[in-house]
């Protein structure tokens, strides 16, 4: 049987445009609202990946911090997030929902536990910061035989070696990161390069679906367009910490902020 | 399962092929954009270290630059006060910017110089790492920047004031508790963004797994150095001695311990206990943490159910960390070292009885040492050696000092 994330691929290929992938944090900027943001953005956005924020976050910029932050100091734990995928799975049991986060929440978790908690809760995929190929093998398996994608990524400094196995090792979707930075960078790769290098790795497995992900705005998105998938985060963070900072409702701001993202791919 | 330290091979080499230590301890958790230049760290420090020009260059510069070798000493005043075993220091701080953190700096500026690299990025607690690399920067013409929490800035001045001197940009980090941790996390953060250009320098034995081989691979100057003056003061290596060092990110111990890693000496690492009375310490081995991953590498880490990182506290910046070096949790684990903490005004009375009875005065850091010498002493015979690293000068403490002791002497 084919996963949720396969098949929304392959809607998008059907319609000709990259699936729209969206990033914002479990209980930012409180669990009620980042549930409603779930269910008002997974109109217009294919997969939906959600953060389980973490405090020593190595790989993130300001504004994913910044979401972080808000989410524990509003008191998330790792069973909010769960409820949270859970509420939205109800209304929405087709939209796969991808869980992203540090590897020491699973850890302490328990990584059966854990797994056992995002099937329950209907969580499709994982992509996990700093557990990457081949320290990742294990945990990969198990979330295989679970039915549970296990996203990994890949960067611009990913050897050609190196990407060769880990496309192999790959699950139904890879992440590329579009450039040396964490999260919610500036673009300082022109969208031409970044789209050089993805079909570059594209070309070794054309049937894998590969996303971009890093430094992806309103204002670049259209422009990578010919990606299988597209992810947006940082921005959308921004957007929450600029509605709250002005009094305006985040859940409506994001909605039509992701729409307008959506019209630029179609 | 029981771990244990194999002999003929160096502590930081004893570890698996995913560079974990007793199967548990280390690794590599870092994100993807640093597989690769961690590997090409990995493969240059490989060949380096069994280069002899290269060794020879260490040498020369720990020599000329650094001050090789530092001094050991009797603590005779403070023997004499406490009525039992025999106290020495070995006086790091002697060393070329007050502090065993030059080692390090030194070695991994040599290592950017080779491999290419014009600029330099490191993190700082106590603004010693900070300072040295600052130095070793300005000294082998590396433009260098140093991220530290802001209230570190504002609690170790003196440093601070250093690092500008050395030219240094220094960028203040203000999310978290503003200390060591959130340094290193922003410092790392910084290199995932710039690692094309950028050499990182880890300031401690943490986060993965080259900079735990690079650090501890460079302090070890200090028991090289040690072991042949403990051989000329007492001939042998004294039936029961004690080898005291501190204990926040693990780098002086590790370089303090390691040429007696096959010897029977005994080794103490005390951790800060933090404010008499708090809950909030940065003492995770003594206090029983549970394994966890920080900045890259799995440790005991001071943390909460969920795997958040707790914050700590304690008046010695450099020790304010709620890891500890993979290194350490092995030495604890396989029962070679045994750990134990100090309080803060633990710290502060052993500063004030040292710097009072003898002519060296250790900063708060190594205090936590010396508070571990002074409570062991007087239940020793006179035939027992403890020597503590002095690993740091108490000058940069002065305003934290003045403050709690209402007089500052050095």
């Amino acid at each position: 049987m084919k996963s949720k994330i396969a098949l929304a691929f392959n809607n998008c290929k059907k319609e000709k445009r990259p699936a729209l992938i969206t990033y914002t944090v479990a209980g930012d900027n409180t669990k009620n609202n980042s549930l409603k943001i779930l269910n008002k953005i997974s109109k217009h956005a294919d997969i939906l990946e959600l953060g389980f924020p973490h405090n020593t976050p190595i790989a993130d910029g300001g504004q994913i911090q910044g979401s972080s932050h808000r989410a524990l100091k509003n008191g998330i734990k790792l069973k909010d997030v769960f409820q949270i995928v859970k509420k939205f799975k109800k209304n929405n049991p087709h939209k796969p929902i991808i869980l992203m986060g540090y590897f020491n929440l699973i850890y302490q978790n328990g990584e059966n536990n854990f797994l056992e908690s995002c099937k329950s809760s209907g969580v499709d995929g994982l992509i996990i910061v700093d557990l990457p190929y081949p320290e990742n093998k294990n945990f990969a398996n198990k979330c295989k035989k679970k039915s549970i994608n296990f996203i990994q990524l890949l960067s611009p400094t990913t050897s050609k070696d190196r990407i060769k196995k880990i496309i192999k090792n790959s699950h139904d979707m890879i992440y590329y990161i579009s450039m040396l930075s964490t999260t919610g960078g500036r673009l300082k790769v022109s969208p031409k390069k970044i789209l050089q290098n993805y079909n570059t790795i594209k070309r070794i497995n054309p049937k894998k679906n590969l996303v971009i992900g890093f430094g992806i705005t309103e204002k670049t998105i259209s422009s990578l367009k010919s990606a299988n998938g597209l992810v947006v985060g940082s921005m959308l963070c921004k957007i929450i910490t600029n509605s709250l900072k002005m009094g305006q409702n985040p859940v409506t701001k994001l909605d039509k902020v992701v729409y307008n993202l959506k019209k630029k791919i179609i | 399962m029981k771990l244990k330290i194999r002999k003929n091979l160096p502590l930081i080499d004893q570890h698996d092929k995913n560079f974990m230590y007793g199967g548990k301890f280390g690794g590599n958790f870092i994100p993807e954009t640093l597989k690769k230049p961690i590997d090409d760290l990995t493969k240059l420090f490989g060949k380096l270290r069994k280069n002899k020009n290269f060794l020879k260059e260490r040498d020369h510069y720990f020599e000329t630059y650094v001050g090789a070798p530092t001094p050991f000493i009797k603590l005779e005043n403070l023997t004499d006060h406490l009525g039992g075993a025999q106290i020495y220091a070995k006086v790091v701080s002697e060393a070329n910017g007050g502090a065993h953190k030059i080692y390090n700096a030194t070695v991994h500026c040599l290592i950017a110089k080779k491999a290419g690299k014009k600029y330099v990025v490191g993190d700082t607690g106590a603004g010693y790492a900070g300072k040295m690399l600052s130095m070793a920067a300005k000294k082998f013409g590396l433009k260098c920047k140093i991220f530290m929490g802001a209230k570190d800035i504002k609690r170790q001045r003196p440093n601070v004031e250093a690092m500008r001197k050395n030219g240094a940009e220094i960028i203040p980090v203000t999310t978290g508790s503003q200390t060591l941790v959130d340094a290193v996390s922003e410092c790392m953060r910084y290199w995932v963004s710039n690692c094309d250009t950028t050499h990182m320098c880890v300031g401690s034995t943490v986060g993965p797994n080259i900079f735990i081989k690079i650090c501890a691979w460079s302090t070890a100057q200090i028991s090289r150095e040690l072991m042949k003056q403990v051989k000329e003061e007492f001939g042998i290596i004294p039936e029961k001695l004690k080898l005291i060092n501190c204990v926040g990110g693990g780098s002086s111990a590790a370089g303090f311990w390691n040429e007696f890693m096959n010897t029977h000496a005994q080794f103490i690492g005390v951790e800060a206990g933090g404010p008499k009375n708090s809950k909030l310490h940065a003492a995770p081995l003594t206090n029983g943490s549970k394994i966890g991953i920080l900045h890259g590498a799995a440790q005991y880490v001071i943390q909460d159910k969920e795997g958040q990182i707790g914050s700590t506290d304690s008046i010695s910046a450099g020790l304010d960390y709620p890891g500890i070096s993979p290194l350490h949790c092995f030495l604890k684990d396989a029962k070679r070292a045994r750990y134990t903490s100090a309080s803060d005004e633990e710290a502060l009375y052993a500063y004030q009885l040292v710097s009072k009875l003898e002519n060296i005065s250790p900063s708060l850091e190594p205090s936590h040492a010396f508070a571990e010498a002074i409570k062991l002493a007087p239940k020793l015979k006179s035939s027992e050696v403890i020597i503590v690293n002095s690993c740091g000068d108490s000058l940069k403490d002065k305003d934290i000092i003045k403050q709690k002791l209402g007089s500052y002497i050095r």
